[in-house]
């Protein structure tokens, strides 16, 4: 195929004559009744606008939206779809295929989740500029020629609402403001899956565009070029630098809330960029004691623990537990909202309290919290991630008992488990599968 | 040859798009019954009207008539902070006005007091900065041209 050749004959239709589709008189009649506002030389006059300026940035968002597309779709999967725990409940067909969600590396989910958030924080900068560098298209008359044009531009309309509406939601919900009122679960998820195909449609249709555009070929009907610009106050190129500043300085006030450590105070305007004070329980806390209503009676000395598995069952009190063979392992938290918090936990093997109720290949564990209400006061645990070495009923974190909104008096710690299925104040754990 | 792969492109891009319109009405099927479905409807248009219609003709505003007031040399020692702080501002807006207050102490424990300040000094900083290296080129020019 011969591109050269393609873009002459794109451009010798621009030449032409306007063509119209069916109906025809009224797209003519349409082009010559532009309202009165909407010259495009008057409207349009900033000397940055152009092909090469878009497709730039359209490139800079073809390689991280898929990231992060890919991520968020991920986070589904790790929540544990095939026990029903995934939200929201009901998708159809709409999800990847199911996977058992690896506990190796244990960075896994601090990672994917941490990229999601984080990612979607530094594109910001990268998105508004491009919805910039387009905003002439959306004023240009007629605004169809076809009937064809007319469902392209309603294509258009799902994929900027729908960017902005998954962005929106997922900023409000990282900072904890739910001032939209519906269920974020579910309103993010869907609008992702309204996202990817409308992105779809738009790179399948304009992909060519943004490679010759690249490529410094001249693009046919060219909309975004202003015909009479001002003087320049700020090049191109530093305008691009200005987008690239953005991100940099947005990517600078947010990982700190993922990586952790020094990085962390960095993260200045988020929740998770905050000093908890000193001490081995003073890390980030995921809702506390107070908020899920958890009283001291519930988690003080006449608290047990409940386990149940093919031999019947037990209960045991903390000390009992802290009698068990104690393990210790370095594990991450990371919350969907991208933040972690890596800590050192110890405490007893799951797959050590499931033997002590005669299961040793348990093929899922159901854990239930003392919280009675509230969101996440329940999860269930797939195989691998009761057998793992380093999942722990932990007791103990840097040397200290937990916390109450640590969880105490024992809460769950498996290896790259998104963080709110990481139960606390376990009151029973009931192992499943074949004794 | 040209002419079939512009129709192919042009079948791959219509195939694409009843896909993208296909995709969209089976979200809204799934969500049939959801009492917040209209809520999310919305949202997903207030953000199209918010950003197309509110937001980019008060920012294009704001920006041509900083240009037309400073003049075009010293206008982008004033943008560029201008931006950072509103980009800033826009990102971490719940912290900055404090709103979800009560969802936002359940689920840390804290309280956002800290963040209206945080970005006054860092919007304060970077106008500082930003007048730190006008001044210097001024200098740097005025020595060149005296020189």
């Amino acid at each position: 195929m011969s591109t050269s050749s393609r873009v002459r004959g794109r451009a010798i239709d621009a030449f032409d004559e306007p063509r119209y589709g069916f109906p025809a008189k009224f797209w003519r009649g349409l082009e010559s009744h532009r309202p009165p506002g909407l010259d495009p030389s008057r409207l349009w006059r900033s000397p940055l606008r152009g092909p090469r300026f878009t497709a730039v940035l359209s490139l800079g968002l073809l390689i991280g939206l898929p990231l992060l597309i890919g991520t968020g779709l991920l986070s589904y999967v790790a929540y544990g779809p095939q026990f029903g725990q995934a939200l929201p409940g009901h998708v159809g067909w709409l999800h990847l295929p199911w996977f058992g969600w690896p506990t190796r590396p244990s960075w896994l989910y601090q990672l994917t989740q941490g990229l999601h958030v984080d990612l979607g924080f530094v594109l910001i900068p990268l998105l508004l500029a491009k919805l910039w560098s387009v905003l002439p298209k959306l004023f240009v008359w007629p605004p169809a020629r076809s009937l064809t044009d007319v469902a392209s531009r309603l294509s258009l309309g799902l994929l900027v609402g729908s960017v902005l509406f998954e962005f929106v939601t997922g900023v409000l919900n990282v900072q904890y403001d739910y001032v939209f009122g519906f269920d974020f679960y579910t309103a993010h998820y869907f609008g992702a899956w309204v996202f990817i195909g409308a992105l779809v449609a738009h790179v399948a249709a304009r992909l060519p565009r943004m490679v010759a555009a690249l490529r410094s070929r001249p693009v046919a009907n060219d909309e975004l070029t202003a015909s009479s610009p001002i003087t320049p106050t700020i090049s191109r190129r530093g305008a691009l630098a200005l987008v690239g500043g953005g991100m940099v300085a947005i990517a600078a006030l947010t990982v700190g809330q993922t990586v952790g450590g020094p990085a962390r105070k960095l993260a200045l305007l988020l929740p998770r960029g905050r000093s908890l004070g000193s001490g081995p329980n003073a890390f980030q806390v995921n809702k506390t004691a107070v908020a899920a209503g958890i009283t001291t009676v519930q988690i003080g000395p006449q608290w047990r623990l409940k386990l149940v598995g093919g031999t019947g069952s037990m209960t045991l009190d903390r000390p009992a537990l802290l009698a068990l063979p104690q393990h210790q392992a370095t594990l991450p938290i990371a919350c969907v909202e991208g933040w972690s918090t890596t800590q050192t936990w110890s405490g007893v093997r799951l797959i050590d309290l499931a033997r002590l109720v005669g299961m040793t290949h348990p093929s899922s564990a159901h854990v239930t919290s003392v919280q009675r209400f509230g969101a996440f006061t329940s999860a269930t645990l797939q195989g691998n991630q009761v057998r793992d070495d380093n999942a722990l009923l932990a007791l103990r974190v840097n040397g200290a008992d937990l916390s109450p909104d640590h969880g105490f008096p024992a809460r769950i710690i498996v290896p790259a488990l998104p963080g709110v299925h990481n139960t606390k104040w376990v009151g029973s754990i009931e192992f499943r599968g074949h004794v | 040859m040209s002419s079939v792969t512009r129709r192919a492109g042009v079948f791959i891009g219509l195939v694409a798009m009843l896909g993208c319109f296909s995709l969209a009405g089976y979200v809204i099927s799934l969500l049939q019954g959801n009492p917040s479905l209209d809520r999310m409807l919305v949202w997903f248009a207030g953000a199209v009207v918010g950003h197309d219609l509110v937001a980019f003709p008060l920012y294009a505003a704001t920006d041509r008539l900083s240009v037309a007031v400073f003049h075009a040399a010293k206008v982008n020692y004033l943008r560029v902070p201008a931006a950072a702080s509103a980009l800033l501002f826009v990102v971490y807006l719940p912290g900055i006005i404090r709103q979800g207050g009560n969802t936002y102490v359940a689920a840390t424990g804290q309280t956002q007091e800290p963040f209206l300040g945080r970005w006054i000094l860092l919007t304060a900083i970077a106008f500082a900065l930003s007048g730190l290296v006008y001044v210097v080129r001024l200098a740097f020019t005025r020595r060149g041209s005296t020189a």
